[in-house]
């Protein structure tokens, strides 16, 4: 380290924690719409998801057998959704190798298995980031991919879904953002495919939740009738006790 | 069981299975055992509430040590990198969520099973607290119990790394650094401890032999020892008064019931209560709003990227307060150091209660409003002190009373409740304790 970033970190050290105190501000997440019932909408997700996402970010965690659990079919998965796996039972990888992509970009992707769970704070749900991350990037010529971010301060990951959105810039009187070059999809339309994104997201996050809260429902039902044998077994015993 | 108590050895009645129980009582003392632990165990009638939650704090070990089992069957401890690019660790705990048959299941059993521990085990130490259970002649049992509590932190921060994520990594990072405060031998003793000079594949592994060996071991041992020792004298109850000074002719307590069947049956109801709670969160909410699982460690462990902010689990909040309230150093010596004796002397001071309090009663039921206004007091700080350790230093109520303060206050106060008991539980007022417990 140079003298000169030595000072810089030191100073950064002094004033962290005032810099803590300013980003304990809130930010303000827009409300992901709930699609996990809708199955047409996740599946929407999916295609998002591989066509655009999975090409620098692995899901190494989700095997694409498990998409058969959205409503297709292994053969739907197959010549739909698998471009760089052989058999339906491997997991959701990048063709580039982790390595190689810390070359290119400086940084290697992260995995987004379990991005939805990750990116849940104070300020909203996992999801809630991700919908508005994604509809909040703006052109920036200071950057080197030309994009920033409003949720993500100098991100490093370009605007991927520029083609369907268009290009937003920042006013910076209102703090705003606005469309300035349309994409190939209206707002509204593109808001839906990237809720249903994030709809995936979460799913593949934790792709057992709806059983889950199905079988919770279940062993509660259950528990409530056990409660009452043993709150009749409990007073018969005690009927005596005086 | 008094342990100068005979009971019979077994007389078969003459059946195959009488005579098969005969020849093994001669050589076990399993009737004995059956009678002086359950069924001629006398327990006094008026246990309320607070009294389900020792046997609470069992059936949580069962359901910790079953899942346990079955999670070591596919966790490996290993911070290696796997092809992807992820520890296999960190990778491991999300094959067992994904691909586990109902492993997500035993894992969100096990990962509430550490809260759920936790709550039944600081209720169960407050029930002792209202109704004075560490008094004479339960000291040991107390003192047992301390030492439960502190092997169960031990557990509770050995099982938080496993997972090998974000918040594992820098929370055992804060917590095993504290080490090396200690003057002369610090750096090496914190070196010692990781294995490493950083926390790594060394520590993990230790780590993990720790979380499913070693502790559980001790926990197990103690639990025994508190057991046994709560048998040779006795329960406590919320009156505070000894059963056993008032038998009938047969020497059995006049206020006192076999804990079975009274009890069992009793405490299977407490039993489908606290599944039924422990469900709601285990199939509705098993990150607890990110206090039970925290959103940073669906993060792999990561040296090179500090969390902004480090908390740690909500358990341990109290007494992480405990520790970043010490700020002053002391006799040339870091204050980090005393800070870490305070987080200690907090737990370890529990432990002479029995001699702390001067009381002529034990329950709360008889005691004066000094010690009722002062426990209360101790309760509330105790929770604005875990509410303050789930935050930053720098957090401050409604923006801007400043919280850091607050806690070295209550850090204050709550040392002053245990110092200064033993005048203040003497001067206090006081009712009569009845001559037999009291019940409706």
């Amino acid at each position: 380290m140079k003298a000169n970033n030595m000072k810089k970190f030191l100073l950064a050290l002094l004033f962290a924690p005032i810099t803590a105190f300013a980003s304990g501000a809130t930010l303000h997440l827009d409300k992901a719409p709930d699609v996990q019932g809708d199955q047409a909408a996740l599946q929407n997700g999916a295609k998002t998801f591989v066509n655009y996402c999975l090409n620098c970010h692995g899901a190494s965690y989700v095997r694409y057998n498990r998409l058969t659990e959205l409503g297709l079919s292994e053969q739907q998965v197959k010549e739909n959704l698998m471009f760089t796996a052989e058999k339906i039972g491997e997991q959701m990888r990048v063709a580039a190798r982790p390595a190689e992509q810390k070359q290119w970009f400086g940084a290697t992707p992260p995995d987004l298995s379990l991005i939805a769970r990750a990116r849940a704070s104070e300020d909203g749900s996992g999801a809630d980031w991700l919908y508005t991350y994604l509809r909040s990037f703006y052109r920036d010529d200071k950057r080197p991919t030309g994009w920033n971010n409003t949720v993500y301060e100098n991100v490093g990951m370009p605007h991927i879904l520029w083609e369907l959105q268009g290009q937003q810039v920042l006013n910076h009187e209102t703090h705003k953002l606005e469309l300035s070059v349309p994409g190939k999809l209206p707002a509204a339309e593109y808001d839906k495919q990237v809720a249903d994104l994030v709809g995936f997201l979460v799913w593949m996050a934790e792709p057992t939740a709806g059983l889950r809260k199905q079988l919770g429902f279940g062993v509660l039902v259950f528990l409530f009738i056990l409660f009452g044998v043993s709150y009749a077994l409990k007073k018969e015993y005690w009927k005596d006790i005086k | 069981m008094a342990s100068d108590t005979h009971y019979e050895k077994y007389k078969s009645d003459g059946s195959i299975q009488g005579n098969a129980l005969e020849w093994f009582d001669a050589r076990f003392p399993a009737t004995s055992m059956w009678r002086g632990h359950l069924s001629e165990y006398y327990a006094p009638k008026n246990f309320n509430f607070w009294y389900f939650f020792g046997s609470l704090a069992m059936l949580v070990l069962v359901i910790q040590i079953v899942t346990g089992i079955f999670l070591v069957m596919h966790y490996k401890p290993d911070a290696s990198l796997n092809a992807n690019g992820v520890p296999v660790a960190f990778a491991s705990v999300e094959y067992i969520m994904r691909d586990v048959s109902w492993g997500w299941l035993i894992r969100y059993m096990h990962s509430t099973g550490a809260s759920a521990f936790f709550i039944v085990v600081y209720l169960h130490m407050f029930r002792g607290m209202l109704y004075g259970s560490y008094r004479q002649p339960r000291e040991l049992i107390w003192v047992f119990g301390v030492m439960i509590f502190l092997a169960l932190m031990a557990e509770g921060f050995a099982g938080y790394l496993l997972p090998w994520g974000q918040m594992s990594y820098w929370g055992a990072q804060v917590i095993l650094n504290l080490f090396s405060a200690i003057p002369l031998i610090g750096n090496d003793l914190a070196i010692w401890i990781r294995g490493d000079f950083v926390i790594g594949d060394a520590t993990l592994n230790r780590m993990f032999s720790f979380h499913v060996i070693a502790i559980p071991l001790a926990l197990l041992g103690l639990v025994a020892a508190h057991i046994l020792a709560l048998h040779e004298v006795g329960s406590n109850n919320p009156d505070g008064v000894e059963i056993k000074s008032k038998k009938d002719e047969h020497g059995i307590p006049l206020d006192g019931i076999p804990f079975h069947p009274y009890y069992s049956v009793k405490d299977i109801v407490g039993v489908v209560v606290f599944l039924m709670v422990f469900s709601i969160i285990v199939f509705f909410a098993p990150e607890g709003g990110g206090y039970l699982l925290e959103y940073n460690n669906f993060i792999p462990a990561d040296p090179m990227v500090t969390p902004s902010h480090i908390a740690p689990v909500w358990y341990f909040t109290p007494y992480y307060s405990l520790l970043r309230a010490v700020t002053y150093p002391l006799f040339g010596i870091d204050a980090k150091f005393w800070g870490v004796v305070a987080m200690g002397a907090g737990v370890l001071i529990f432990a002479f209660l029995p001699w702390l309090d001067r009381s002529p009663v034990k329950s709360i039921r008889y005691r004066g409003s000094i010690y009722k206004t002062l426990l209360t007091l101790f309760v509330i700080a105790f929770f604005i002190l875990g509410f303050l350790g789930t935050k930053s230093p720098s957090y401050a109520f409604f923006g801007v009373i400043p919280g850091a303060p607050i806690a070295q206050l209550l850090t204050a106060y709550y040392f002053l409740y245990f110092l200064t008991m033993p005048w203040w539980s003497k001067i206090d007022k006081y009712k009569p304790e009845p001559e037999r417990v009291t019940f409706k």
